[in-house]
C-alpha cells in the first residue's frame, strides 16, 4: 500500500498541516518513503456521505450503474453513499441489498451502503423482510421506500416500531399522496400561471407532523428525506425541541433553484419533491445553519435522455446532484468548511451508522477524506460529468469550488481531478 | 411581429390590436371575393399536429390556412407513428425535415408547443396546450366582444365555471387584462386555482357567487364543465353545480340589456348552460367559431406572411 504525505493541507478550512496517509488510515509515523502530494492551500474535508443517491442499478443500468454512480460520488468529493431502494427489482430482500453492496465493493470508488425499501415493491402494505436486510452483509440500517411515501399511517407505525431492534431508522418521502394525484410542480401563482398541476407545500408537512408524532409516540428513529417547505422547517423545530428522535436532510437544489425555473417547461428541472419558492429556499437555508436540519443530502436521481427530452407531464422527475453537490453548499449555504463537514459528512455518517466514515481527518482516523480547492471554479458541462445520466440542472453555470483528491481508505478514487479508476 | 404564439402573453395591447384589426380586414376581403380565398401563403405549408381530438380546433385552422392558399398537412395522434410510441420531439424532427413553415400544436400536456418551439425553425402556434393556454380562443372572443360592444378597453367579463382546468381561462384572463377589460373569475373554490388574483394578471377579481356578479358584466363566458370532476370532489353533484352555476333564463334576465353570453364549446347544455340561454339571441356561440377563422388567418398572416 502507498503511503501519501499531503503537504500545506488547510483542515477544515483553517491550519495548515500535512497528513500522512498509511495502511488506511492517517497517522503520525514516519515520513519516510511516503509519496508526496502537493496539498498547499486544499482544504481537507472528511470525505463526504450522501444519504440519498439513487444508483439505478439493478433495473435501469442506461441511465447509472453503481459503478459510474461510484465515480460521479468519488469526483464530488464522496466516500460513501446511501443507494436508494427503488430499482427493478426493488432493494426490499437480502438478496437485493447484498448484490448492491457488492457491486460497490466491486466498484470500488465509495462506499456503497444500500438502503433497504420499507415495504414489498414499495407498495406501502406489507413491511419488507427489514431485520433479514439489516442481517445481510450490507447491514441495512436505513430504510426507506423513498420515491413513494409510506402513506398508511399504520404502517409507518410499525415500520417504525420495528427497526428499533436494530436501530434502524426510517428515511421517510414526506408526499401524502392523495394531496398529490398528477402533481407536477410546486403548487403556487407558477403553477397557476403554467397551468401543471400544483404539488402543495401542506402534502409534505401533513406527513412530516404525522410521522414526527407517530415517531414520538413510539420512541423510534425518523428521517425526513429532502424537506423543501418553510412549513416542514417549523415542525421539525418543533419536534426536535419536543425530544423526537428525528433528522432531516435538504438537497443542494432545493437550496438554490425555485418553482420559477419551471417556466422554461424543460424537465431538468422537474423534481419531486418540487422545486420551491425564495421564501421556502431562506427558511431551509437557516434551518440548515442552526442545526434544524442535520444534512444534506443529494437526491441524486439519474434519468436516461429519452425520460427527460419529452413533455413536462411525462419526464420522470429527478436530477443529478454528487458531482454538483459541494459547489452548491458552498456557494449556497452559508457554512463555513467546519459546518460543511459538518452537514455533509459527520452527521449523515451517524445516521447512517457508518462508523469509518465522518471523521475528521486527523491522526487515528480512517483515510476517508476529500481535498477542495476553495479558489477553483468551474463550469458545469452535462457531458463531461461522470454520471451515466445528463439530467443537471447546473448546466453552464460557473461554481465556486473544486475537488482535486479524494482518498477512500488511504487509496486515492480521485486524483488531480480525474477518478483513478 | 412574433414568430411563435405559445401564450396570450406574448401579445402586448399592441400586438393583439393589430391581429384583431388584421382579422376584420381578412373579414372584409373574403367577402368581397367571389373565390372564398386570398393568396397570401401560396407555397407555405402549414402542419397541424393535434395529439388531442379537438374537430372544431383543427378545422378552424385548417379552413384558416386554406383561406390564405397555404398548403396544409393534418397530423394527428391517432392512427400516426405517435400512436406507436414516438416521441415529441421525433416527431419535431420529422416535420422540421419536411419543411414546415407553421405548425398548429393541439396537446394534452401543458407547455409541449414550448418545447416544440425549440426543436423546429418554424412558427408554433399554440391551439391549446393541457391545462395551460389556447391563445387564439382569446384572440377570436375579444374580437367576437369587440365586433358586438364595439371595444374590449373598459369591459367587465366574466368568466364563469372550471377555470382551475381551464386552459381558455388562463388565456382570456391574459389576453382581455391586456386590452384593458376587467375580468372575474367566478366559480366553486375548489375550480378557481389559490392566488390566481395575481398569478396571471393584476386586477383580476375572484368571486364564488354568480348572481351577485351578473347585473354588472358586459360579458359571461362560461365554461366547459366536465361532469366527471364531481368524482375528484370539485363539486357535490351535476345538479348543484348548475344550480349554483349554471347560466339558465332567469340568470340571463339578470344581466344588462346590452350584456352578451360567450361559451367556447363544446357546450354542455344543461349543465353549466341552458338550452334556453345557449339559443338565446344574446349567445355569440355560433359568431365564436366563425371569428375564429378570421382570427387564425390573422394570426397565420402575421406569424407567416410578416416575415416574409
Amino acid at each position: 500500500m502507498t503511503t501519501y504525505l499531503l503537504k500545506g493541507v488547510s483542515l477544515l478550512g483553517r491550519d495548515r498541516t500535512d497528513l500522512l496517509l498509511a495502511d488506511g488510515r492517517i497517522t503520525d509515523a514516519s515520513t519516510a518513503g511516503a509519496e508526496v502530494i502537493d496539498a498547499d492551500g486544499l482544504v481537507a474535508l472528511p470525505g463526504l456521505v450522501d444519504l440519498h443517491t439513487h444508483l439505478r442499478e439493478p433495473g435501469r443500468e442506461d441511465a447509472e450503474t453503481v459503478e459510474s454512480g461510484s465515480r460521479a460520488a468519488a469526483l464530488g468529493g464522496y466516500t460513501a453513499v446511501c443507494a436508494m431502494a427503488n430499482t427493478e427489482p426493488v432493494a426490499d430482500t437480502a438478496g437485493v441489498v447484498e448484490q448492491v453492496w457488492r457491486l460497490g465493493r466491486a466498484a470500488g470508488l465509495v462506499d456503497v451502503q444500500p438502503v433497504g425499501a420499507v415495504t414489498v415493491g414499495l407498495g406501502g402494505e406489507q413491511l419488507a423482510e427489514l431485520g433479514a436486510m439489516a442481517g445481510s452483509a450490507a447491514r441495512v440500517r436505513i430504510f426507506s421506500d423513498d420515491g413513494h411515501c409510506v402513506a398508511d399511517p399504520r404502517v409507518m407505525r410499525r415500520a417504525l416500531e420495528y427497526v428499533k431492534a436494530f436501530d434502524g431508522v426510517i428515511a421517510q418521502h414526506a408526499e401524502e399522496p392523495r394531496l398529490t394525484v398528477g402533481a407536477q410542480m410546486h403548487e403556487g401563482s407558477v403553477s397557476v400561471r403554467l397551468g401543471l398541476a400544483g404539488w402543495p407545500a401542506v402534502a409534505e408537512e401533513a406527513i412530516v407532523a404525522r410521522d414526527a408524532l407517530l415517531a414520538g409516540h413510539v420512541g423510534a428513529r425518523l428521517h425526513v428525506c429532502h424537506v423543501s417547505t418553510a412549513g416542514s422547517v417549523e415542525i421539525l423545530r418543533w419536534a426536535k425541541r419536543s425530544g423526537v428522535r428525528v433528522t432531516a436532510e435538504v438537497t443542494p437544489h432545493h437550496l438554490l433553484l425555485t418553482d420559477a425555473s419551471a417556466e422554461s417547461y424543460d424537465p431538468v428541472f422537474k423534481v419531486n419533491p418540487p422545486l420551491r419558492t425564495a421564501e421556502d429556499i431562506a427558511a431551509l437555508r437557516a434551518a440548515l445553519a442552526d442545526g434544524t436540519i442535520d444534512a444534506v443530502a443529494t437526491d441524486h436521481a439519474p434519468h436516461a435522455v429519452e425520460d427527460k427530452e419529452c413533455e413536462w407531464d411525462y419526464a420522470r422527475p429527478g436530477m443529478l446532484g454528487l458531482e454538483t453537490a459541494l459547489s452548491i453548499v458552498y456557494q449556497n449555504g452559508g457554512l463555513d468548511w467546519d459546518q460543511i463537514a459538518e452537514r455533509m459528512s459527520r452527521t449523515p455518517a451517524r445516521i447512517a451508522g457508518l462508523a469509518d466514515h465522518g471523521r475528521d481527518p486527523v491522526p487515528g482516523a480512517p483515510a476517508n477524506l476529500t481535498l477542495v480547492d476553495p479558489q477553483a471554479r468551474w463550469r458545469v458541462d452535462p457531458t463531461a460529468l461522470a454520471s451515466g445520466s445528463r439530467n443537471t440542472p447546473y448546466a453552464g453555470m460557473a461554481l465556486p469550488g473544486r475537488v482535486v483528491h479524494t482518498f477512500l481508505r488511504g487509496e486515492p478514487t480521485v486524483f488531480e481531478g480525474k477518478a483513478t479508476r | 411581429m412574433i414568430r411563435h404564439l405559445l401564450s396570450a402573453a406574448d401579445l402586448d395591447a399592441g400586438t393583439a390590436t393589430e391581429v384583431l384589426d388584421t382579422a376584420a380586414r381578412m373579414d372584409e376581403a373574403i367577402a368581397d371575393r367571389e373565390v372564398k380565398k386570398l393568396p397570401t401563403l401560396r407555397g407555405r405549408t402549414v402542419v397541424n399536429l393535434f395529439y388531442e381530438d379537438s374537430t372544431r380546433t383543427r378545422i378552424s385552422f385548417e379552413a384558416a390556412a386554406k383561406r390564405l392558399s397555404a398548403d396544409v398537412i393534418n397530423f394527428s395522434a391517432k392512427g400516426s407513428s405517435v400512436s406507436k410510441g414516438e416521441s415529441l420531439k421525433d416527431t419535431a424532427l420529422t416535420l422540421q425535415a419536411m419543411g414546415a413553415d407553421a405548425v398548429v400544436i393541439r396537446h394534452p400536456a401543458s407547455g409541449a408547443p414550448y418545447q416544440l418551439a425549440g426543436w423546429v425553425n418554424g412558427s408554433v402556434l399554440n391551439a391549446g396546450d393541457g391545462t395551460h393556454e389556447h391563445p387564439t380562443q382569446a384572440l377570436l372572443d375579444a374580437y367576437t366582444m369587440r365586433s358586438r360592444l364595439g371595444r374590449v378597453d373598459g369591459l367587465s367579463v366574466a368568466i364563469v365555471g372550471d377555470v382551475l382546468h381551464s386552459r381558455v381561462a388562463r388565456s382570456n384572463v391574459l389576453l382581455l387584462s391586456a386590452l384593458g377589460a376587467k375580468v372575474t373569475l367566478v366559480g366553486p373554490p375548489t375550480l378557481l386555482p389559490l392566488g390566481i388574483e395575481d398569478a396571471l394578471a393584476s386586477g383580476t377579481e375572484v368571486r364564488y357567487d354568480l348572481d351577485e356578479v351578473l347585473p354588472g358584466v358586459d360579458v359571461v363566458m362560461m365554461l366547459r364543465v366536465q361532469r366527471e370532476r364531481m368524482e375528484d370532489a370539485y363539486f357535490p353533484s351535476a345538479r348543484e353545480y348548475t344550480r349554483r352555476y349554471g347560466l339558465d333564463g332567469a340568470r340571463l334576465r339578470a344581466l344588462p340589456e346590452h350584456a352578451i353570453v360567450m361559451h367556447p364549446g363544446p357546450m354542455n347544455r344543461g349543465m353549466e348552460i341552458s338550452p334556453e340561454v345557449a339559443d338565446s339571441p344574446r349567445s355569440t356561440i355560433v359568431e365564436q367559431v366563425a371569428n375564429g377563422v378570421s382570427v387564425r388567418m390573422a394570426v397565420l398572416y402575421l406569424l407567416l406572411g410578416g416575415a416574409k
